[in-house]
Order: C-alpha cells, then structure tokens, then sequence
C-alpha cells in the first residue's frame, strides 16, 4: 500500500458531501394549495440545520417529504446520495429518527418499550436491546430504577419529550429530523433539554433537521438557519449571519429577539 | 312467589337446557359476528371509500324485525334447512352493527400523533395496526362486542320461533297457554344471562381501557 495522498482529499471531501438534498422540492395538496414552492437546500453530513418560519410556512411539510411521510408532488429528494423513491419507505425511515412535538409515545408501552421499539423492530438481541435502553436513558437524564416501567401518563412532559428523543436515537440513526421537539414544553423545561441537547455526544455527528419558531432554539442549536416564509426558502444563514440578514422575515426574528432583550434590561 | 319457585325446582332440568340451548346459540352467533364484525371494523377504518356500503348494509340488517328477518333466511337454501343455523346467522348479523361500529371508531380514535410517530419510526401497516391501533382500540370494540351480546341474547328469545330451541320456547309457550310461570321460565334466566354478560364484559373492557394522556 502506497501512501496515496488523494486517499485523504478524498475523505475529507467525502465527510462534506451532503446527507440530505432537496431540489426543487415542491408540494401542494390535492385541492391544488401549494405548502412548498421550489425548495433547494443541501444539509451537510454531521450538521444540524434549523428551518425557522411560522406556523404553516411549509417546515414540517419539508420535513415529513424527507422521511417519505408525504409523497413529493415535484422535485427530487437524495438521501445519501439517493433518490427517497428509490428507498424501501420503511428502510428509509428506519435510518432516521423522527421527533415530533406531540412526541407520540405509545400509551401503551412503558419507558423500555417505547424507547426500544426500532431496535425490536429491527430485532436486536434481547440483551443489546436492555444494553441500549440503559445506556439511552443515561444519555437522557432519566433514571432506569424510576423510570424504565412506567407509562409515559406517569411522566412530565420533559420526561416524556426526553424518552421520545432517546426513542428517535435508539438504533443510531445517522439522520435526525426534529419538528418543535421542544415546542410543548414550559420555558425552563425548554431551555433546560436545549442546553442539555446542545451537549449530547451522540448527536455531534448526525445530520439533524430540526424545525422551529423559536429564533432562540434556532440561534443555539442551528450550525445554518434556513428561514421559511409561506412555502418558500427565503435566505439561509449561519448563526452570525442571521442576526445582521436584512431579508424581512428574517430581521423581523432578530427584531423580535432584541425586544425581548431590551424588555430585560428595563429598570 | 312460592309457586314460582316451585315451578322453577320442578322445572329446573328443562330450564337448565334451555338456558344451554340459549348460551350456545348466543356463543356461535357471536364467534361469527366478531371475527366478521372486526376485520370489517378495519377495513371501514382503513378504506373510507367501503365504509358507506359496509355501515348501510350493516344498519339495514339491524333495522329488519327480527321475526321478519328470520322469515327471510327461511327460503335461503343451506340456512332454511335447519333451525339452529337459521337462528345463529340472523343473530350474528343483529351482532354486526355495533361490532363494526365500535371497531372502526376505536381506530379513528387513536392519537394522530402515535400514529404519525409510529410510521416515522418505520413500522409497517400491518405492524402499526398489531401493535399500535388494535391494542389501543381494544376496550372501545370490547365495548362493542358487549352491546351486541346483550342485544343477541335479548333476541335469542325469538329464535324459537323457527324452532331453534333456547330460552324462548318457554316464553312462546307461556304465551299460548297464558301461563305467566312459564314466561318467566324463560324471560328471568334470559335476563340474568344479559346481566351476567354485560357484567363480565364490562370487567374486561376496564382491564384493557388505555390510558389516556
């Protein structure tokens, strides 16, 4: 074996190329009503990209194009490098994790069962799944003694919110998608799974999609935030970038976000 | 009162039959109405575009008299020809109704966003309605089966009109010779099998009511 230089170029090439692209992605419902227009982005292998916008401007829908929730009415779609319709829908979303803000635990499964559900799926040895199980719930903050046989109506919404991510995490997914993973929850729980999010090892080399209309989670856990606005992507910014965008809808986040600091400093 | 009583130990053999007779008419009708009434229940769930023909044919089975639903069977040629299997389709198709019903709602029941969590996850359809919708709607046809049971059990009482046997032939006899004991040698075990069904029934569906959260 000769040392090949081009070997490392390649690599370093091959850790840029996108996980996820969208080209143009359009979607419209069967009445004709069009929830995307034209949408391209390309979301990098390991980052996490934010779609901010408001209620109805079209990020969940993005979202749930990407995992095959809904079928794309124009566009393209490459997972790795391929097209989703030429995925096994079911492959296709086990290879994601998908966190939703009802989060949608089973009520009839405890903690272990619901957070081992892809893993039993995807039928893992019984004691790699309790290994797993164990070691997601450390990861989460939830104790196994308490927790792991008790009913998620037995849980607080964080409790509940943090099983639902170590479920989305369970089979190791290298592609995260997260529609207002934290939207339910009162400002301290929220700020409380955003710092603690912000800090999991497990997800620094995943690629996560992770929709928003708090320009504050957006700013903390985005390495690129895409603003949305009525089915459209109207700019794309790093976290830097954002607070100085002069597009309107994104000025008037940073506007709304200093309100708010203002607001704090009043006597 | 006494002579009730009396009438009830002289008779017990026979009433003791009858009331078999009756538990196995009802037992059969039922084994078929649920394994016809649930799947029916899911597909009415699944495919809204089949839930009008089902529902209808269904609602017009329940809105045929029961006398008069038995005359039809008559001619039908595999049923007429004998009375127990007469009386056992008529009841299961009176059993339907409710067993559909209540499938198909338990369904369309389930939280939208279990059911959403539960295809991003990557369960397949039949494993999101083994796992997810059936477990979860169990109570609710639970529910259903129980109405239909006391329902059957009522109008299991006019199976013997076609001959079938059952706790009815004492009330139709009663009623031709105008004796109230021999009604009630009927109607009170009948009863009592409604109450005892829908008080088993009714323990069941507590054991498997979801909690909501």
């Amino acid at each position: 074996m000769t040392n090949n230089p081009s070997d490392s170029t390649f690599q370093a090439n091959d850790a840029g190329s996108p996980a996820i692209e969208l080209r143009n992605v359009s979607y419209q419902l069967p009445d004709g009503r069009a929830l995307l227009r034209n949408l391209n982005i390309s979301v990098t292998s390991g980052e996490t990209l934010v779609l901010l916008g408001r209620s109805g401007a079209g990020k969940s829908t993005a979202l749930k194009l990407i995992n095959r929730m809904l079928e794309l009415s124009a566009g393209t779609i490459l997972i790795d490098g391929k097209s989703t319709l030429d995925w096994d829908p079911i492959e296709l979303r086990r290879h994601i994790g998908y966190v939703i803000q009802e989060i949608g635990l089973f009520p009839h499964y405890t903690v272990e069962q619901n957070i081992s559900l892809v893993p039993r799926l995807e039928r893992w040895p019984a004691d790699r799944i309790r290994a797993r199980v164990t070691e997601l719930m450390k990861l989460v903050g939830l104790d196994t003694g308490e927790f792991l046989h008790r009913f998620p109506h037995q849980l607080s919404g964080g409790q509940r919110q943090r099983v639902g991510i170590a479920r989305a995490l369970a089979a190791d997914p290298p592609i995260l998608l997260m529609d207002e993973p934290f939207g339910a929850l009162d400002p301290l729980t929220r700020g409380e799974l955003q710092r603690e999010f912000q800090q999991l090892e497990q997800l620094i080399h995943k690629t996560i999609v992770l929709v928003t209309h708090h320009v504050g989670e957006a700013l903390l856990l985005g390495t690129r935030i895409g603003v949305m606005d009525a089915g459209v992507l109207v700019g794309i910014y790093s976290p830097k970038e954002f607070l100085t965008a002069t597009e309107p809808v994104a000025a008037a986040y940073v506007a709304n976000l200093r309100m708010y600091q203002r607001a704090e400093v009043k006597p | 009162m006494t002579d009730l009583l009396q009438f009830f130990s002289r008779h017990h053999r026979e009433i003791l039959q009858g009331t078999l007779e009756h538990i196995w008419l009802v037992g059969i009708a039922m084994l078929l109405a649920v394994g016809v009434g649930v799947p029916l229940g899911i597909v009415v769930a699944k495919r809204p575009w089949l839930s009008k023909p089902i529902l209808g044919g269904a609602n017009i089975a329940e809105t045929i008299p029961s006398l008069a639903l038995f005359g039809f069977l008559l001619p039908v040629p595999w049923l007429g020809g004998r009375a127990d299997r007469l009386a056992i389709t008529a009841l299961a198709l009176y059993a339907l109704l409710p067993i559909i019903r209540n499938t198909s709602a338990g369904i369309a029941h389930v939280d939208s966003a279990v059911r959403d969590a539960a295809r991003g996850m990557g369960m397949t359809e039949r494993q999101i309605l083994l796992q997810v919708e059936l477990p979860l709607s169990f109570s609710t046809i639970l529910a259903g089966i129980r109405i239909a049971t006391v329902l059957t059990i009522g109008i299991a009482t006019i199976a013997a009109a076609v001959g079938a046997g059952g706790l009815g032939e004492f009330i139709f006899r009663g009623l031709a010779m105008v004796n109230n004991q021999l009604i009630l040698a009927g109607a009170i075990p009948a009863a009592l099998l409604a109450l005892g069904a829908d008080f088993l029934l009714s323990l069941l569906e507590r054991r498997f009511r979801p909690v909501r959260t």
